[in-house]
């Protein structure tokens, strides 16, 4: 079965070849009968390449190739949006810490007054509206942050990982900041 | 010239008079006269919106493209779509798919703004919005929507996904395992190295350099966690440093977009766990 189909095909490439090149053929393919006997090993040349450093390679490239949009294309979803916004208000609240206490540290030496009791004084004297404006947007990145934060001391452990958890708690700690931030705000 | 070896397809199909015209095959497509379904129906095209860049034209910056498709003679899912571009409307078009069922990871790419196969991703049906579909998220592009995946590659070579072992089995065997162990690998194995998680964490955007990635933290805690492997302790000495493990800031895009519904982040927490008590 198998030497029929090899001489078929032998008798095909006769057919297909011209005789100049008959022999040349002949002498680098199989005869059929090598081939049935098991005698006949297929060779063929690979193709190889030169062993360059293909970090190197990379880099070249790299010097042409666009880099492919990110935040301007990815689907706002709950998790790198809260994310986003856990980083912002850390730096918010930090950042206005370490604000006011470097002012508190000098005031003396400029003269402000930075006290407590000039402060409330002051924040007395703005009407209703500002005072509610004024804490809330104070109020809302701290409860933000410390549910959110608090959100990920349970991810630390392992627990409440899998997306439909981090989908219900990410939008628990958005509407409980924003509740708990108007209640501080009316306070 | 002469050696013509009949096992070379490429070459026998450069000679057209040994292959008679009636067994060349031509695209698979689906024929809008022989095939459509619902004749009488009204056409529902919907337009896609494709990423295009030419590697051989560099200094043009990389543009949206449309292509209406009707709906009703495609198939169901995007890489349905994408093929049908390439096949009937844009030779051009260029894109790696394989498998079409979601268990080779090369059609991974960014549709209507989330990563993932465009094999397992349905067409949405409303014909009033527009499909983008862009290549993963803040890699190199190759062409259009091929990117260039070397860096993930590598990260992925870097972390030994193999067994490592010493010590031989007291029967000379196979290494066996209980089902308890056995277990633990459950969502771990899936994973298909497709780099749609990687690609979706900002993390790894900034940091793909030195933080490995969603992707390779999974198959990393997936040898860590194989009761098998005697090299534990080498593999989380190698993760002991600030940018290996410690860039993944719990963003959690990566479970949240994983087309095989695995949970990357709870395999990086449990690494973080183990190194804590390490």
């Amino acid at each position: 079965m198998i030497s029929q189909k090899v001489a078929q095909q032998s008798l095909r490439r006769l057919a297909v070849q011209p005789p100049y090149a008959m022999r040349w053929s002949l002498m680098n393919s199989a005869s059929p009968a090598a081939v049935a006997m098991g005698r006949f090993m297929q060779t063929r040349q690979t193709s190889t390449s030169k062993t360059s450093d293909p970090t190197k390679l990379l880099a070249q490239q790299r010097l042409n190739r666009p880099v492919s949009p990110h935040l301007s294309i990815y689907r706002p979803q709950i998790t790198w949006i809260g994310s986003s916004f856990h980083r912002i208000t850390g730096f918010a609240l930090s950042g206005a810490l370490y604000l006011y206490a470097t002012a508190y540290l000098v005031s003396p030496l400029l003269g402000l007054h930075l006290e407590s009791a000039s402060i409330a004084a002051a924040f007395a004297t703005l009407p209703i509206a500002a005072k509610v404006i004024l804490k809330s947007t104070m109020a809302l990145p701290f409860t933000f942050h410390c549910m959110n934060g608090v959100r990920h001391l349970v991810w630390d452990l392992g627990k409440g990982i899998t997306n439909q958890q981090v989908i219900k708690s990410g939008w628990a700690v958005v509407g409980l900041s924003v509740l708990s931030a108007l209640a501080l705000a009316f306070l | 010239m002469a050696a013509l070896r009949s096992t070379s397809r490429l070459v026998a199909s450069s000679k057209p008079l040994f292959r008679p015209a009636i067994f060349a095959r031509g695209y698979a497509t689906v024929d809008s006269v022989a095939q459509d379904p619902n004749p009488s129906q009204t056409p529902r095209m919907k337009t896609f919106q494709v990423y295009r860049w030419n590697p051989d034209q560099p200094t043009e910056k990389p543009k949206m493209q449309s292509y209406a498709l009707d709906l009703n003679k495609t198939g169901p899912m995007m890489l349905d779509a994408l093929i049908r571009i390439k096949n009937e409307m844009d030779p051009t078009l260029t894109f790696r798919r394989s498998c079409r069922e979601g268990i080779c990871g090369s059609c991974a790419m960014n549709i209507d703004g989330v990563n993932t196969l465009a094999c397992l991703c349905r067409i949405p049906t409303d014909t009033a919005k527009d499909s983008r579909i862009y290549p993963l998220p803040h890699t190199y592009v190759v062409k259009d929507l091929v990117p260039d995946l070397t860096q993930f590659y590598k990260q992925y070579k870097s972390i030994k996904p193999y067994l490592q072992r010493d010590t031989k089995t007291e029967d000379g065997l196979e290494y066996r395992q209980s089902p308890e162990d056995r277990k633990k690998l459950d969502g771990l194995y899936e994973c298909i190295l497709c780099a749609c998680c990687s690609t979706s964490c900002p993390s790894y955007w900034w940091n793909s350099e030195e933080y490995l990635g969603p992707a390779i933290l999974l198959q990393s805690y997936r040898w860590l966690a194989d009761s098998r492997d005697e090299k534990t302790a080498e593999r989380k000495h190698a993760l002991d440093n600030s940018m290996s493990v410690y860039r993944c800031h719990t963003i959690l895009n990566c479970s949240r977009t994983c087309p095989k519904g695995l949970n990357p982040a709870r395999a990086i927490a449990e690494i973080k766990k183990m190194m804590a008590a390490h």
